[in-house]
Order: C-alpha cells, then sequence, then structure tokens
C-alpha cells in the first residue's frame, strides 16, 4: 500500500495546519491570520503546538504560508507541570 | 409500584383551539372542536365500548360497538365517527344501544376461540374486556357453522379452508388469525403510524383476513417489524413472544431507549426483575407513542451469555484474561495511572467518554479526567460523529446544537434531508416524516444513495440530488447561489437576525458564476436544472426544515458543510419558528447529552471552553482543584501520542474505537503502545482485545440517569433491574476515582445531575424533580426558560446576531484513480445499530446476517461480479472482502456498505484524513478498487485469530453466568 500509512505525527500536524489555512484562505482577508491561530490555540494540546513550532524551526517545512504568518500568535505552550 | 396504563381515548386529539360544550350522559363536556364523541366521552371518564377504535390511529367506524344516541337525530351513530357539537346531548347506554352491542358482540365471539385462561393475551385482551362490557352470557350461534378457528370441522373432520395456522416467522411476535376480529387497528397502524403498508385486508365479508403483503409470512413481507401493528392489536392475534412465554405484566416503569439519537420513550413493563416487553410510551414526546425494531424488541443483549460480569486483569495483551475482585481491579488501574503520570508525565493519560452512557455517567468520565488525573484528555465518540455540528453550529448560531424539537416537523412544508437515511438510522422520526409527507409537505433529498424516502408507498421526493461523495459543499453552496442571485432570500429576516454586512461579503461570495448549478455539475454530477429547482422549493415552499446526519460530518469539510447549512437556514429565513429549523439527527442516545457534559477536551460542561477563567473557576472551587487551561488530546491525537510514545494509559467508557474509528491498524497501533488500557463495557468489545483491564458495564435498564436525544431533550432513564454486573456504571467511575483518591460520595445520579446544574447555566433549572413532574425537558432550562426550550434562537440566535460564513468547496485529497477507481461510501441498516455490539447479540441478526457491499450492475459487470460473491475491496490503508449486493441504489461509480459487523472491517479501508476542524474522520468518502475473491483477506484471518487469543479468560472466581 502507499506511504499513506505511515505517515508520523509531524506530517499530520502539517496536513492538519495546512487543512486549517485552507479554510481561512477562503475567509476574508483580515480574519484569516487571526483565524488560524486562533483555531490553533482553541483546538491543539499542547504537544501538538510543541511540535508545531519544532517544524516551524525547519526550513522546508512544507506548512502553508498563512501558518507560518499566524505562528506569531499562536500560544507556546508553557511548561507542564509534570 | 404497578403497571402503567395509558387512557386509550379510542380516536386522535383535535389540534383546534375552539372549544365547545355538549352533554353526554348528563356530563357536561368541554372538547376542541373536532375532537369525537368517544373520545369527548372518554374526557368525562365514560369509556363507550369499543373494537376497532384507538387513539393512535384514526377512526373507521367498522366494529359497530360504540354506538351512541343523540337527542334529536336518528338512528344510533358509531361515537368514533361522529364529532362533537355545541349543544349535543348524548346518551352512550340505552336499551336499544345494549340490545345492538350485545348481538354484535355475540357475532364476534361465535367466531373466535374460547381458549382465554390459556390465551396469552388473557388479562390484556379488549375483546375479553367488551364481552364483560355489554354482559355477553350466551352465544346463541353456537361454534359449529362458518368459522376461522378450527382447523378441521368438530363433527365430521373435514379440513377447514378458513382456517389459517399461525404465522411465527417474526422473531419477537406472531400472528394468529384464527383469533382475529378484523378490526383493521394493525392495517391502520402500519399506514398511519409507521407509514410502511406492509399490511392489509385481502378478501371480502366474511373471507377477510389480515395480511402481510401478498398473503405473504410476516418476515418474508414489507414489514419493518416496528411492533406498531402488537400494540394495536386489541386480541392476542398479533402478541409478543416474550408475552406468550413469560406471561402478563405487573409492573411498569418509563424510560428512555438506549439506540439512536430520536430517544423514544418506552415502558419497560415487567414482572419481577424480569423484562416482559417494551411498549412506546404515549406521553414520549419524542416519540409520540411509536417505536422501531431495535427499541421495542431488540433488548435481548442486555442478558446476553457474551456479557462479562466479574473485572479481569492481565498483565499482558497477549496473556489470557485473569478474573479478580472489584477491588483489586480498581487498585490495579489506579496504580498503574499513577505510575504512567510519575514516569511520564501528568498528560500521559486521557479518558472517553460514552454516547451510550447517561449524562451523569459522562460528566463523571470527565471530572475524573479533569479533576482527577489532573489534565483534559477526554474525548468521546462524537468526535467520529457529530463534532463537526458542534464546531459548525456554534460558529454560525453561536450553540452547539439542534434548533427544534420533532413535533417541529409537523409543521414543516418543505424538508431538505442531506446526508441522512432516517428510514434506517432514525426510524421513529422518518415514520413522522413520512406521515408529514403524506399530508402534502415536500421533500428534497441530498444524498449519494437512493436512500428509501426517494420513493416509498405514498412518499416521493420531488428532488433527488444524487450528488458524488464528498461534494456536498458544493452543492449547498450552489443552491445558495441560486437563492441570493435569484433574489429568492429572506431579507427582512436576514436584516433583523443576521449580521448584515456579513450577509453581503457572503452572497456576494456565493453568487461568483463559479458557484452555480451549471458550473459545479462537473463536480458534483449533479444535474443543474434539479438543483436550481430544488433551490427555489426551499426558499418558495413556506416553513422550510433541513436534517442531517453523518453523510454531512464525515467529510473533510465537515463543518464547512454545517456551516452551509446554517446559512442556508438563515438566507431563506428559516429559524426560530415551528417547523424549520437545523436539525443534526444524532446518532447515537447520548451523543447530545455526552457533548453537553464536557465531553470535549476544549470544553467544560455547557460548551464553555477551557481557557476561559471564570468558567474554570466554578469548577476550581467545587472540585477543590487547579484545572488546567490548555485544552487536551483528541481521540486520534491520543493515539498519535499514544505512536509517539507520550501518552500510555486510557480509561474508555463504552466505547469501542477499534471497531468504530478509521484506519483500524493505527487504531490498533496506537492501543498496542499503551501500558494500560482500561475498557469499561458491557462485553469484550473489538476494543478490548488490546486492554489490560476490563470493568463490566451496566446496561441502560440497570441503572438511573438521563439521556439527552437529538433535540435536546432530557429524559430519563429509570432502573428496572439490578445490574447483572453488580453495579451501574457511574458506580464503577465513582469507585476508581475513590481509588485514585478522589473524595467522591454520590448515592444517587439525582445528585450528579444537580451539581451539573449549579456549574452549567443552561441546565440550571434541571432537577430529576423536574423531570419527574414534567417527564422531560430541553435544554437550555433555567430561569429564563423554567420548563426548557423546545424552539432556539426565537427572537435572537444565542451569539446575537447570526453569522454567514463564506464555504468554499475544496477537494478531498482521498481521490480515485486509476488504481482506486470508485468511491466507498458507508451507513446504517435498520435492524442494526453502529458496531453491532449489541444487536448482533438480539434476533435482529435475521434481517441483517452480514455486511454486504452494494456496487452498481454496471462496475460489478466490468470486474465480473455476481451477487453474493465473495469480493476483495481495497484502498490506500487496507483492504477487506465481503460479499457484493448488485443494485442501481446507487450510482456507478459509488459503493457503499454498513459497519455493523467487526468481521468485516469495513474501517481497515477507511483513511486518516478528518475534518479540518474537529478532525471527526472522513468515512464517507474512500477511493477503493473492488475485485473477485476467494474469502477472507490475510488481515482478517489474523485478527480473528487475534481476537480469539486475546479473549480467553483464565477462571479462577466462580463465574455469575
Amino acid at each position: 500500500m502507499d506511504n499513506d500509512n505511515h505517515k508520523t505525527t509531524a506530517d499530520k500536524l502539517v496536513y492538519m495546519a495546512n487543512q486549517i489555512a485552507t479554510f481561512f484562505h477562503t475567509q476574508p482577508k483580515d480574519e484569516a491570520v487571526e483565524g488560524v491561530s486562533n483555531h490553533i490555540n482553541l483546538f491543539w494540546e499542547s504537544r501538538m503546538r510543541t511540535q508545531l513550532f519544532i517544524i516551524l524551526e525547519k526550513e522546508d517545512n512544507g506548512l502553508d504560508p498563512l501558518v507560518i504568518e499566524a505562528a506569531a500568535h499562536i500560544r507556546k505552550p508553557g511548561s507542564v507541570p509534570a | 409500584m404497578s403497571l402503567i396504563h395509558e387512557i386509550d381515548f379510542g380516536t386522535p386529539a383535535s389540534q383546534s383551539e375552539k372549544l365547545i360544550t355538549l352533554t353526554i350522559d348528563g356530563n357536561e363536556v368541554t372538547v376542541p372542536e373536532g375532537t369525537s364523541l368517544m373520545r369527548a366521552a372518554m374526557e368525562a371518564g365514560i369509556q363507550v365500548p369499543k373494537l376497532c377504535a384507538t387513539d393512535m390511529v384514526d377512526a373507521f367506524g367498522s366494529c359497530r360497538l360504540c354506538l351512541i344516541e343523540i337527542e334529536g337525530r336518528n338512528g344510533t351513530p358509531a361515537s368514533c365517527t361522529t364529532p362533537a357539537m355545541e349543544g349535543l346531548v348524548v346518551h352512550t347506554q340505552t336499551q336499544r344501544l345494549k340490545d345492538i352491542r350485545k348481538g354484535v358482540m355475540e357475532l364476534y365471539i361465535s367466531d373466535h376461540p374460547l381458549d382465554c385462561l390459556t390465551c396469552a393475551a388473557n388479562g390484556d385482551c379488549e375483546l375479553q374486556d367488551m364481552a364483560g362490557a355489554v354482559g355477553l352470557r350466551d352465544v346463541r350461534y353456537g361454534y359449529e357453522g362458518d368459522n376461522h378457528v378450527f382447523a378441521k370441522s368438530k363433527t365430521d373432520d373435514i379440513s377447514n379452508d378458513r382456517w389459517m395456522p399461525k404465522d411465527e416467522s417474526n422473531p419477537y411476535f406472531t400472528y394468529d388469525p384464527a383469533k382475529c376480529i378484523v378490526c383493521s387497528r394493525c392495517v391502520r397502524a402500519c399506514e398511519e403510524v409507521q407509514g410502511t403498508f406492509a399490511l392489509t385486508i385481502e378478501g371480502r365479508g366474511f373471507s377477510s383476513r389480515v395480511s402481510p403483503g401478498m398473503h405473504e409470512n410476516f418476515i418474508d413481507s414489507e414489514c419493518v417489524s416496528c411492533g406498531a401493528c402488537v400494540q394495536a392489536c386489541p386480541t392476542a392475534t398479533l402478541t409478543e413472544k416474550s408475552v406468550i412465554q413469560i406471561g402478563q405484566p405487573e409492573h411498569s416503569k418509563v424510560t428512555t431507549c438506549a439506540y439512536c439519537g430520536v430517544g423514544c420513550s418506552f415502558k419497560a413493563e415487567m414482572r419481577g426483575e424480569e423484562l416482559v416487553r417494551m411498549v412506546p410510551y404515549k406521553d414520549g414526546k419524542a416519540n409520540r407513542g411509536h417505536s422501531c425494531v431495535k427499541g421495542r424488541f431488540a433488548y435481548g443483549y442486555s442478558t446476553h451469555k457474551d456479557r462479562i460480569l466479574n473485572p479481569m486483569i492481565r498483565e499482558k495483551i497477549s496473556d489470557p484474561w485473569r478474573e479478580v475482585t472489584w477491588d483489586e481491579a480498581y487498585k490495579h488501574v489506579a496504580s498503574e495511572f499513577r505510575r504512567i503520570q510519575y514516569q511520564y508525565g501528568r498528560n500521559s493519560i486521557g479518558g472517553i467518554t460514552s454516547s451510550r452512557c447517561t449524562n451523569e455517567e459522562t460528566y463523571l468520565v470527565q471530572k475524573l479526567v479533569r479533576a482527577g488525573f489532573g489534565n483534559n484528555n477526554v474525548d468521546t465518540c462524537a468526535r467520529v460523529c457529530h463534532s463537526p455540528t458542534g464546531y459548525g453550529l456554534n460558529k454560525t448560531f453561536g450553540t452547539s446544537a439542534g434548533t427544534q424539537d420533532f413535533d417541529s416537523v409537523e409543521h414543516t412544508d418543505v424538508v431538505i434531508v442531506i446526508g441522512a437515511n432516517p428510514t434506517d438510522g432514525h426510524p421513529v422520526f422518518a415514520s413522522r416524516l413520512k406521515k408529514r409527507l403524506r399530508k402534502g409537505a415536500k421533500l428534497i433529498v441530498i444524498d449519494p444513495r437512493r436512500i428509501d424516502l426517494v420513493r416509498s408507498p405514498h412518499v416521493a421526493a420531488a428532488h433527488h440530488l444524487p450528488l458524488r461523495p464528498g461534494t456536498n459543499v458544493a452543492v449547498l453552496t450552489s443552491l445558495s447561489h441560486v437563492i441570493v442571485t435569484e433574489g429568492l432570500f429572506n431579507e427582512k429576516f436576514i436584516r433583523e437576525r443576521c449580521g448584515w454586512d456579513e450577509f453581503q461579503d457572503w452572497a456576494a461570495f456565493v453568487s461568483a458564476p463559479e458557484h452555480s448549478p451549471e458550473a459545479i455539475e462537473q463536480l458534483t454530477g449533479v444535474p443543474p436544472q434539479a438543483l436550481r429547482e430544488a433551490a427555489r422549493l426551499f426558499a418558495t415552499g413556506g416553513n422550510g426544515a433541513i436534517y442531517y446526519g453523518l453523510g454531512v460530518t464525515e467529510h473533510s469539510q465537515g463543518s464547512t458543510t454545517v456551516m452551509a447549512i446554517a446559512n442556508l437556514a438563515m438566507a431563506t429565513g428559516n429559524i426560530g419558528r415551528k417547523g424549520v429549523g437545523v436539525n443534526p439527527l444524532r446518532g447515537q442516545n447520548n451523543v447530545q447529552g455526552s457533548c453537553d457534559m464536557g465531553s470535549f477536551p476544549h470544553e467544560l460542561p455547557g460548551y464553555r471552553h477551557v481557557s476561559g477563567e471564570a468558567t474554570r473557576d466554578i469548577f476550581d472551587k467545587l472540585w477543590g482543584v487547579k484545572l488546567q487551561d490548555e485544552p487536551g488530546l483528541r481521540i486520534p491525537n491520543m493515539l498519535d501520542a499514544a505512536v509517539d510514545g507520550t501518552f500510555k494509559g486510557i480509561y474508555i467508557q463504552g466505547e469501542d474505537i477499534l471497531q468504530s474509528d478509521p484506519d483500524t491498524k493505527h487504531v490498533a497501533a496506537g492501543l498496542a503502545a499503551m501500558e494500560c488500557v482500561v475498557v469499561h463495557d458491557l462485553f469484550l468489545n473489538e476494543t478490548a482485545n488490546y486492554a489490560h483491564v476490563f470493568l463490566p458495564g451496566s446496561t441502560f435498564l440497570e441503572k438511573d440517569g438521563t439521556f439527552t436525544n437529538a433535540e435536546r431533550r432530557i429524559n430519563r432513564v429509570r432502573k428496572v433491574m439490578s445490574p447483572l454486573n453488580g453495579f451501574a456504571d457511574w458506580e464503577v467511575t465513582q469507585h476508581l476515582a475513590q481509588a485514585m483518591g478522589m473524595n467522591w460520595n454520590y448515592t444517587h445520579p439525582s445528585q450528579i445531575m444537580d451539581e451539573v446544574a449549579l456549574t452549567t447555566p443552561s441546565f440550571a433549572g434541571v432537577s430529576y424533580e423536574l423531570l419527574e413532574k414534567e417527564g422531560s425537558v430541553q435544554w437550555p432550562c433555567n430561569e429564563k426558560a423554567p420548563l426548557g426550550t423546545p424552539i432556539m434562537h426565537i427572537d435572537s440566535f444565542a451569539r446575537g446576531k447570526g453569522k454567514f460564513v463564506r464555504t468554499e468547496y475544496v477537494a478531498t485529497d482521498e481521490r480515485t484513480g486509476p488504481r482506486f477507481p470508485l468511491l466507498l461510501t458507508t451507513g446504517r441498516i435498520l435492524s442494526q445499530y453502529n458496531v453491532g455490539a449489541q444487536t448482533r447479540r438480539t434476533d435482529n441478526v435475521i434481517w441483517h446476517e452480514e455486511d454486504r457491499l452494494e456496487i452498481h450492475t454496471h462496475d460489478a459487470e466490468q470486474r465480473g461480479i455476481h451477487d453474493g460473491d465473495w469480493v476483495k475491496i481495497s484502498s490506500r490503508s487496507g483492504e477487506t472482502t465481503l460479499r457484493a449486493l448488485l443494485t442501481d441504489r446507487v450510482s456507478p461509480g459509488v459503493v457503499y456498505t454498513t459497519f455493523h459487523h467487526p468481521t468485516t472491517q469495513a474501517n481497515v479501508i477507511t483513511t486518516d484524513f478528518t475534518d479540518w476542524a474537529t478532525n471527526c474522520p472522513e468515512y464517507k468518502v474512500t477511493a477503493v478498487q473492488v475485485g473477485a475473491s476467494n474469502g477472507p483477506s490475510k488481515w482478517q484471518i489474523e485478527y480473528d485469530e487475534q481476537a480469539r487469543k486475546s479473549r480467553r479468560i483464565v477462571q479462577t472466581l466462580d463465574a455469575a453466568e
């Protein structure tokens, strides 16, 4: 079968973030950046956001430019008490 | 405790608001205009003898027993067909009437067996009651003449051609023609209540007989086994087999069905702790006295031998299970969860609440996770069904729920059914909808498959738009395109109720030529003319209501589709009154409730985000903890994290994620990577194959609580028998919490509901006391709406102004190509429910022994596939085998199957694509190839073997079975 079955979590996060961006691309311009960051802040658990920031540091990370633009407004996960 | 007797008024209630007054037997009685004399008499407490009348169907006037006399009028009219009029003076008992009635009864009884003592209806027979009521003492005609009663003539041993043997073909009830009085109540119940038209009267005069289909057995006829005919039958002609076996019940309690989201009310009729039968409750506001085969009959799973009654643990999933005491099980889970958290961090465990359990149980599981585990890693099976409804309706309307009650359909003029198959998935609602359609409401069906509603007896859709799976957004946006560009939108409503700027932005968006029906035809396959006509009909046909199901939500654009539906409703002004609205048909009994109770990782009870300090504060204070302000993991994220090694333990109450969630192999890998999987269920389900601890669950018959149905109605669930496993599920969760050090001391579920009311504004007014008084209420139920809210957004939307949202069609990445040229979509069948864990353990399997692959004859022919052949179906994710069913219900290029049987492994082929907003899986679109096969796939064989091994139990305690 295809490689789709062996997607890593990082692959999936990039895909999910881009899906969110795809939706907000279709919304009014002034709402798009906030829309993406808001959505990720509201629904993504901290380790997903942590991984997203790691992905963001990579060049050629496959992320939609809108996600990259929205990153500044995405909450950096604080240290979660163990 | 006693048997609940509902008054049979003989004819249905009149809806008229005009009242009239008349005199019956010297009593003045005031009733709505249009009420029958029979019903008016009953309102005054006078029961006119009757046989062919019952208030579940319209008056028929055939039995000639309910005759009355009216002063100043000639003759003896039937009270069931004579309307009450102002000033009438009616007598129900005169010498003339007495003589006629006795004569009629004499004739009935002359052709009826006299085996009352051994008859199953003994104690519950209207014929017997009427013989008593009219004072029948003798039958002058004797019993030797022409009759339907005896197989052979008594005098000369010649067989009696009029006699018909008992039909026992239906697994749940029998039809004994010898006892039939041909009142036709069953025939009319099948027509008027159920809307299937499976029964008829064949023959004429003395030869008249009730006939399923064309003189067939019940099982071979169109009968859907809803039970309406059995309920309507005044004699033992149609009788539940359980009553024949057990006898008449002696007490009953009103409770709520645990199958689909319609949430029908039933009387559980009992003898001691033995359930004799489930009878739909007339005062049930969701079902109004109707039922389907599942709720009415398919409860046998509750005492099935497969039920696990003792807790079990094992170290590795390859080990056999070992039965342990409850205490040992709790201690083991508590210490494992604490160990995992110590080792891998606080966020390394989580829980899944069940949409089959009660609100109270769900509330406790999320409380255990948030307060006990100290994180927000809680999710529920709504993730895989209606999470996009939550997101979409919250964005547009401001609240995550359907806008109407089910009664609303009686006021609807145009119905859109999209991505739902109510006759199979929500049968009792479908019957109510069909009733309205037969009275003239128009229907638009948007579905890739020709569902039964498109054409069934006396119901035909005005338009069926057979779209390609995955193109809902394109079709809905195009409907709006037509409505806006042709000026059919409701400007007054929009200006008053919605954001006008947002509307203008949206209107400009949908008006673009690329959204026209002609432009999207290539994508969707929907003929543009039909789409235009459907749009015009919806916009101009009167009250328009939209009903939808998982065919809307389970797509990568699920949330966008929900918003497109909301846009359509707002643009046409179809919100905020009877007969209109946006109505998600919820899959499971308590999907609505589990969402309300804070089962989502980002939301506390009442849909309040965990980041809200004020909300957290309420719970922090009450629970004495500090809640996390970060959203937790959703089910698919939990599984990803498990594969990554950061999520190690889970408590799953009443959900079978291995069978119900997509991409089975990924689910299996996630579960296998965890160190402590706790499954709390009735049966060793598929997920339990990967569990380390099994906690036995209880059925809805064994506990008190509430379910919240698709119309936001909070219905009571009442305990009618002791839990076979010893404890209700809320008690198990509480004991587990106590083992983890939580100071919980609930002694009854009502206290849990009190806590919900205390903490959640939309439930502030809800209490068991209120439910006892009102039967049920629809949330919001608080100071502003003390008796609940049947219809939402009446004067303004929950969010203030309704929000129009642009809904651009984005094709799913799951595409057909040379390797996978067909699109698979999935659905349900009437007799089975969800993963089938319950219904497969009942006689319902007679209707659906296996999942079949529906494939168009054209596609089948190209592949050399015949009806009934084993076929292999493969996708990018995996492959499985099942048998083909050739049909023209699906278009060429589309195949369809159900997912009720674990051996089918339909989710081995579904992909990991999900809704962009909520991660709700894209079950409804999978690119596949289909080809001939010899039998089960390698995966199926391996899976079976693994499942068999993982279900081994080493008996250490006395089995309770």
